[in-house]
């Protein structure tokens, strides 16, 4: 399926997303919501728990009722999508939190479910979706795992699966919904590497939700933050760190976004001067900063300097004693100190 | 991978045959294999009785075993993929114990004052086994259609069954024992003394159940990631769920109507199935175990008759006592039951 770049991909108009409730009525989690997910962008969708970001990929999925407005796809009306014969699973395909219990099944039969929107009643993969599915797991680096067993595959594998299936279902939008939760650094990257693959290279509109604030910094192409008063800001990740919406959103307690630390209390009421560049210095920097001292740039009661010597790291507390590491230098300045 | 699911076919196939004649060749009159191949082959046989007790009693109890083993094995695969529960069969729904409730006021319920014909018969137990699952199948399609779940269809399923075992013990303790033995023969089920035209009712329900099922293919594949990703995929849960119910209601009633609650073959078929024939497909699935059902039933009823004596066993008794150990050894032997 052919789509233009940058074409709306998902269009909402005035969407308001929450549950009905049997005593009270409403239960509004976000409201008026006028979005836009356009093709070639990979959109990440953040706020805290239970704001509503699962809620409102549901309601976009088809899985749940909008309490009020429209959605459209490819610029068609979800009305129109329902009645046609194609209907919404040839646009949009989902990975959702729900774990598969059948776990005897292997990843070409989990897989291969992406292409039933295609299939008529008896299920019968035709060679051309058999084509579709090699190619995907190819593109998508899991082709050694094909025959495996369900259960025999790590959380981030699986996760690496469902995406997998939701690619083979070939539509211009997959929804997901927190694909990196519970996943190490390494599989979190795979995975955010992979979705911006298939935006940039496929033309594909992909919106995930993450509660990965560092990752969704350095990969998303442009943010959704759900935030205070049921509305959802948008922009892109440097425009929200620089004018302060995170700070407001998330509320940080000791986090500093823009340089990305978390904040140290001076306790100890020590000055130290460090000398250095590179790395050295910024982690000599941290670790000081981590035990409570001050750093000032100008000649102060104590003076760290750190530097290579013969391939090897060395510390010189005030050009007397020479350390190895830095965890020698803090117990013998815990010692004096 | 082709060639070795065409010998497993033709294996089921072989074994389902083996068995049909076996079955044959069993009972209180002891009729020698070559007439009943004659009598098959339409011709004359040593003894002219013994056409008559092939034809009107041993082949139509054997095509009773096929079509009980059938269409309770599609049910429970049915409901074993619905609720994604290993332990489900074709009486989760509170089916057959609609029927045993229906049976029991039948047969014991002048003791509760309460009195439907002057003489119970056998076309009677059918009705009445017909109208109690009929009643539970249209309660669970209404509550299946209030509520969107699974699983709570499934312990509503399980409720019922349990309300309505104890208003059959009240009655059982309120009745006289002449009663109450007729209700427990009929509990025991029984596969011989159906007529050729309840034969071609049963075979009217399998053939409408299992195509109702085989409809619902897709929806039964899809199922097995959640309800979420079926519906994702464009799957009518809504529907498809009523449908399942629909078939599997119309095959357990039909088999519990003229065979009574035969219980075990429809949890354990599945299972024994997907041991041999390891897809997740039920395209594949469904005439799978239709044929393993069959199987098995044969296989019990020849049990049942005790071959060399003259006593036929409650077929109730034989089907848990093979089908228990055999589940036992796939649970320890595999570690892990799939649905």
């Amino acid at each position: 399926m052919s789509t233009d770049t940058f074409m709306n991909c998902i269009e909402t108009i005035d969407l308001t997303v929450g549950y009905t409730n049997r005593h009270d009525g409403f239960n509004i989690l976000l409201e008026n919501l006028n979005l836009k997910l356009k093709a070639g962008e990979l959109v990440c969708f953040m706020g805290q728990n239970g704001i509503g970001k699962s809620t409102l990929i549901r309601t976009l999925a088809g899985l749940q009722r909008p309490l009020s407005g429209t959605i459209k796809f490819n610029n068609l009306d979800s009305k129109t999508i329902k009645s046609s014969a194609d209907g919404l699973p040839h646009h949009l395909a989902v990975v959702l939190t729900d774990r598969i219990t059948a776990v005897n099944m292997t990843v070409s039969d989990v897989v291969s479910f992406g292409r039933y929107p295609y299939l008529g009643w008896a299920a019968r993969l035709s060679t051309e979706d058999i084509q579709i599915i090699k190619e995907t797991l190819k593109e998508t680096r899991i082709e050694h795992l094909k025959d495996k067993k369900l259960h025999e595959l790590s959380d981030g594998q699986i996760q690496m699966v469902m995406i997998a299936r939701a690619v083979i279902q070939d539509t211009p939008i997959i929804l997901l919904d927190e694909p990196t939760a519970h996943l190490d650094l390494n599989n979190r990257l795979e995975i955010m590497n992979l979705l911006r693959r298939l935006a940039h290279n496929y033309g594909k509109a992909i919106l995930a939700s993450t509660h990965e604030l560092d990752l969704a910094l350095q990969t998303a192409d442009l943010i959704w933050l759900a935030g205070q008063d049921k509305k959802i800001i948008t922009g892109i990740p440097e425009d929200l760190v620089l004018d302060g919406t995170f700070d407001f959103i998330f509320q940080f307690k000791g986090f500093d976004l823009k340089t990305g630390k978390v904040q140290h209390e001076p306790y100890r009421g020590l000055n130290i001067k460090i000398e250095g560049s590179g790395h050295e210095f910024l982690w000599t920097k941290n670790a000081f900063e981590r035990k409570g001292f001050s750093i000032t740039p100008e000649a102060s009661q104590h003076t760290v300097a750190v530097r290579q010597t013969q391939g090897s790291l060395e510390w010189v507390l005030d050009d007397k004693i020479n350390f190895r590491s830095l965890q020698q230098l803090f117990l013998s300045l815990e010692s004096f100190v | 991978m082709k060639l070795t699911r065409y010998m497993h076919w033709a294996a089921l196939s072989g074994l389902m045959l083996l068995l049909f004649i076996l079955n044959l060749g069993l009972g209180s009159v002891s009729i020698p294999v070559s007439d009943i191949l004659n009598i098959l082959a339409g011709n004359e046989a040593s003894n002219i009785i013994y056409a008559d007790i092939i034809w009107n009693f041993r082949i139509t109890k054997a095509l009773t075993c096929v079509l009980a083993g059938s269409a309770l094995s599609i049910g429970g695969l049915q409901m074993q993929t619905l609720f994604r529960n290993a332990l489900a069969g074709p009486d989760v729904l509170g089916l057959s114990s609609g029927a045993s409730l229906a049976v029991s006021l039948l047969l014991m319920g002048q003791a509760a004052g309460i009195r439907f014909f002057s003489d119970p018969n056998p076309w009677t137990i059918v009705i009445a086994s017909s109208i109690g699952a009929g009643a539970v199948f249209l309660i669970v399609l209404f509550i299946a259609r209030r509520l969107g779940d699974n699983t709570s269809l499934l312990i509503i399923g399980l409720m019922m069954g349990a309300a309505t075992a104890s208003l059959v013990s009240v009655l059982q303790f309120l009745s006289e024992a002449e009663d109450q033995q007729a209700y427990l023969l009929w509990t025991f089920g029984s596969l011989g003394s159906l007529s050729w035209s309840e034969i071609q009712i049963l075979t009217l329900v399998l053939v409408l159940g299992a195509l109702v099922g085989l409809l619902s293919v897709k929806a039964l594949n899809a199922w097995l990631l959640g309800d979420n990703y079926a519906r994702s995929l464009g799957v009518n849960v809504n529907r498809s769920r009523l449908f399942i119910i629909l078939s599997t209601s119309i095959l357990t009633g039909g088999v519990t109507a003229f065979c009574g609650p035969i219980a075990f073959v429809g949890l354990a078929v599945p299972h024994l199935t997907k041991l041999i024939i390891k897809t997740h497909n039920h395209r594949v699935l469904l005439p799978a175990v239709m044929l393993s059902g069959a199987i098995l039933m044969l296989f019990c009823d020849i049990i049942a008759q005790l071959p060399g004596s003259k006593y036929v066993l409650p077929i109730n008794a034989i089907t848990a006592l093979i089908g228990a150990p055999v589940v036992i050894w796939i649970v320890l032997k595999s570690k892990r039951i799939s649905i």
